[in-house]
C-alpha cells in the first residue's frame, strides 16, 4: 500500500498545454501514471501531444473521463481558482505545485477545501510519489523506488537529497509528499503522518523540517501520541540568520522561536531522533526499521 | 517587505485609520519645515527597522522648530543596533491618556487571520504575552467571512479596553482589519494604541508586513520597496532574480533549492567553516545565472573559497557543469578555489564535463559531506 496516490489514482492536469505543465505530465505519464485528462480554458476538444483530452473546465474533465485527483501547473493568479474549480468538481485529491500564491488567496481557499472534505497538498511543493506505482507533481522517479520508508516534508530539494540518501543504500519508499513550504498549506504534517500511521506498507517515516512556524513541534506531539512505528526527523536551517523580525505578533501566537534549534529540541523530547546532516537522516531512518 | 513606520502610517491614512498629523524627513532642514508646519511641539522619531529605538535615543522631543531641526541632526545618521538612521517622522506630540496594544495576522497554526488587542500596550507585547496572558484578548476571524462586530466587541472587552475608548478603538479596529485584508498584509500590529486627553483613539506606531506574492495586484508594493534600503549584494542579487542573502563568513555557497541551501549552510558550519552566504539559485542553472551568482559571492572580498552543492530533480547537472565553465570563461581572474558536488539527474555527464575541463581551481567531491569538509580545508589552505 500507500498514501493518498496509487496506480488506480485517475489524474487531471490543470494548465497541461502550459510549458511546465507538458514537461512535467510528460515525465508522470512515463512513470506510469494514469493521466486521464487535462483542462486549459479554451482549448477544449484538444488532444494533448496526442493523448490525453483536454477540456475547458474541471467539472467536463471529471464528467468525462472520471478523473479524481488533479495537478496543478496554472500561474500564481490563477491558483486559487483552479483549486477551487477542482473541489468544486468533487476531486478528492488537489495538489498544487504553483509557487507565489498570495497567503491571503490561500487563507480562503483553505477552509473552503476542507470543509468539502477534499485533501490538497501545497501550494508551492514538489507533489507527492508512492515509488512504482505513481508520480503526481515534479520530484524526480529515477531517484527512489519503492520500500518501507514514509517520507513528509516542507521542502523540494533536500526531500530529493533525503530520497536518493536512502535509494543508493538500498532502502525505498512508500509515499514521499512534499507538502510545501508556504505559510499556509493545504495538509500539514500531521495530516500527513496520520495516513502514515495506519498504512501498513509503511514502517517507519521521515519528517524534514525547515525553520518559521511551530509546524514541526506540533508534529513532534503528535507522532509521540498517535504513531507507534519509529519516525526520525531532520530540519535545515541550523545556521541561518535570524530574519528581520517585524512587531512581536507572530512570537506571541506560536509560543516558538522558530528556530532549527527550538524545532530538533521539540523532536528530540519527543523521543524522536534527529539527523544532523541528510546523510545521517537517511541512516537513522534505515536503521530504525532493521 | 516590512514597512518603515513613516511608510505605514502614509498606509494607514489613506485607509482612514488615525494617525497623528506628520512627515518624514531626510534631512534636521527638512524636519525643522515639517515642524513649522506642524506648529506647536512635535516628536522627532528615527526611521529604523528594529525595536528599542527609544531607548537609543532614537525618539526626541521638540517645542520649536529649530529644536526639531536640533534634534533630527542628532538622530539621523545614528547607529541603532547596526541600522542606520537615514530619516525621521516628525509628529504633532499629543497628551496621551491610556496606551492600548492592537494586531492582526495570518495564524498559519489556525489558518485563519488573528486579531490580538491589549489594554497593556505600549509596553514589550511579548513580556506581557509572557508574565500576563490573559491579559491579551487573541479572537480568530475567518477570512471567509471576515470580521464581524461581535469579534471587535469580544477583543474591547476581554482586552479591558477601557469604556470610554469603546468607541474610537472599535472604529480603528474595523479599519485596521479592512486595512489589513485590502492590502494583502500578512501582520499589522499597532503599539501604542493611543486614547487622546480629548478622547480620541490613534495609531502612535505602526508596523506593516506585506506578503511580497501579492505584488502583481497592489501597484503600491513597488514604490515602497525602492524606499527600502538593502545591502550592496542583495541590491544587486535582487536586480538579478537570484535569492541571496549575505552572512559573515568566507565560504561562498551556491545551492538549489531554498531547504537544499540551507542544509549545505549547516554542513558547512558543522565540518568547522563559516558561510560567507545563502544563495539559492533555484531550477534555472544556466551560464548566465550561474556566472552572476558566482561574481555577486567573490564581489564580497572575505570569500575564499565556494562550494557548489547541487541536487539534479528537474535541474540537469550537466547544464550546472556547463554553467560553472561559462561562468569561470567569464570571470578569468577568479583563481579561488570551487568545490562542486553534484548528483541527481545527469550527475554523470556533468561530472564528466567538469573533469574534462580540467580547470585547477575546481574540484569534485562524490558527497555533500565530503565536499563540505573540502571547501573548509581549501578555504584554511587558502588563507596561510
Amino acid at each position: 500500500m500507500s498514501i493518498l496516490l496509487d496506480d488506480g489514482t485517475r489524474v487531471l492536469v490543470q494548465g497541461i498545454t502550459g510549458s511546465e505543465g507538458t514537461f512535467h505530465t510528460k515525465r508522470n505519464l512515463a512513470y506510469g501514471t494514469k493521466v486521464v485528462a487535462g483542462v486549459t480554458p479554451g482549448k477544449g476538444g484538444q488532444k494533448w501531444e496526442d493523448q490525453v483530452p483536454v477540456f475547458d473546465t474541471v467539472q467536463d474533465a471529471v464528467d468525462d473521463t472520471g478523473a479524481n485527483a488533479s495537478l496543478i501547473f496554472v500561474p500564481a493568479k490563477f491558483a486559487a481558482d483552479a483549486i477551487l474549480e477542482a473541489t468544486d468538481a468533487g476531486i478528492g485529491l488537489v495538489v498544487c505545485i504553483t509557487e507565489g500564491i498570495p497567503a491571503l488567496d490561500m487563507a480562503r481557499v483553505y477552509p473552503y477545501v476542507r470543509a468539502k472534505g477534499a485533501t490538497l497538498i501545497g501550494p508551492n511543493c514538489p507533489g507527492l510519489i508512492s515509488p512504482g506505482k505513481a508520480n503526481m507533481g515534479i520530484i524526480p522517479g529515477e531517484i527512489t523506488g519503492p520500500g518501507p520508508i514514509g517520507l513528509v516534508s516542507r521542502s523540494g530539494t533536500l526531500t530529493y537529497q533525503v530520497m536518493y540518501e536512502m535509494f543508493t543504500r538500498g532502502v525505498g519508499q512508500s509515499t514521499c509528499i512534499g507538502i510545501g513550504g508556504d505559510p499556509i498549506v493545504g495538509s500539514n504534517f500531521i495530516d500527513v503522518l496520520g495516513r502514515f500511521a495506519h498504512d501498513p506498507e509503511t514502517q517507519a517515516v521521515v519528517v524534514i523540517g525547515e525553520i518559521g512556524g511551530d509546524e514541526e513541534e506540533r508534529a513532534a506531539s503528535f507522532v509521540k501520541e498517535n504513531l507507534d512505528k519509529p519516525v526520525v526527523a531532520y530540519v535545515a536551517g541550523f545556521t541561518a540568520p535570524e530574519g528581520k523580525r517585524m512587531g512581536h505578533a507572530g512570537a506571541i501566537v506560536s509560543g516558538s522561536k522558530g528556530t532549527a534549534q527550538a524545532k530538533a529540541e521539540a523532536f528530540e523530547a519527543m523521543g524522536i531522533r534527529v539527523g544532523r546532516n541528510p546523510t545521517e537522516v537517511a541512516e537513522l531512518a534505515i536503521a530504525s526499521i532493521r | 517587505m516590512d514597512l518603515f513606520e513613516y511608510q505605514a502610517k502614509d498606509l494607514f491614512r489613506r485607509a482612514g485609520i488615525p494617525v497623528p498629523d506628520g512627515k518624514v524627513a531626510s534631512s534636521p532642514d527638512a524636519a525643522q519645515k515639517v515642524a513649522a508646519k506642524l506648529g506647536g511641539r512635535v516628536v522627532v522619531k528615527a526611521q529604523v527597522q528594529v525595536g528599542g529605538r527609544g531607548k537609543a535615543g532614537g525618539i526626541k522631543l521638540a517645542d520649536t522648530p529649530t529644536q526639531a531641526k536640533e534634534v533630527a541632526s542628532q538622530i539621523i545618521g545614528m547607529d541603532i543596533k547596526g541600522h542606520k538612521v537615514r530619516r525621521v517622522l516628525v509628529e504633532r506630540a499629543g497628551d496621551i491618556k491610556a496606551e492600548f496594544y492592537a494586531s492582526f495576522l495570518l495564524d498559519r497554526t489556525a489558518k485563519a487571520f488573528l486579531g490580538m488587542v491589549s489594554a497593556k500596550g505600549g509596553v514589550d507585547i511579548e513580556e506581557v504575552a509572557a508574565t500576563d496572558p490573559e491579559a491579551i484578548a487573541r479572537v480568530h476571524v475567518s477570512p471567509l467571512t471576515g470580521i464581524q462586530p461581535y469579534h471587535i466587541r469580544r477583543l474591547l472587552y476581554d482586552g479591558a479596553i477601557p469604556k470610554e475608548a469603546h468607541k474610537g478603538a472599535s472604529f480603528l479596529i474595523e479599519k485596521l482589519y479592512d486595512f489589513f485584508v485590502a492590502s494583502d498584509a500578512s501582520l499589522v500590529e499597532v503599539n501604542p494604541l493611543v486614547l487622546t486627553g480629548d478622547g480620541n483613539v490613534v495609531a502612535l506606531d505602526g508596523k506593516v508586513s506585506l506578503d511580497d506574492n501579492a505584488s502583481y495586484r497592489q501597484p503600491s508594493y513597488a514604490k515602497l520597496a525602492g524606499e527600502i534600503p538593502l545591502p550592496k549584494q542583495e541590491k544587486i542579487a535582487k536586480e538579478k532574480g537570484l535569492n541571496y542573502v549575505k552572512l559573515d563568513g568566507t565560504i561562498g555557497i551556491i545551492g538549489n533549492g531554498a531547504g537544499l541551501t540551507m542544509s549545505t549552510l549547516d554542513v558547512v558550519s558543522q565540518a568547522g567553516g563559516s558561510p560567507a552566504n545563502f544563495l539559492d539559485i533555484g531550477g534555472g542553472a544556466n551560464a548566465e545565472t550561474m556566472a552572476a551568482g558566482i561574481d555577486l559571492i567573490f564581489s564580497d572580498r572575505k570569500v575564499k573559497s565556494l562550494f557548489v552543492n547541487i541536487f539534479g530533480g528537474i535541474t540537469r547537472c550537466d547544464l550546472v557543469a556547463k554553467g560553472i565553465l561559462g561562468a569561470l570563461d567569464q570571470l578569468p581572474n577568479l583563481k579561488a578555489p570551487i568545490v562542486v558536488r553534484l548528483d541527481g539527474t545527469n550527475a554523470t555527464e556533468g561530472r564528466k564535463i567538469l573533469s574534462d575541463a580540467a580547470r585547477p581551481n575546481i574540484n569534485m567531491a562524490p558527497t555533500m559531506l565530503e565536499a563540505a569538509a573540502k571547501a573548509v580545508a581549501l578555504t584554511k589552505r587558502g588563507r596561510k
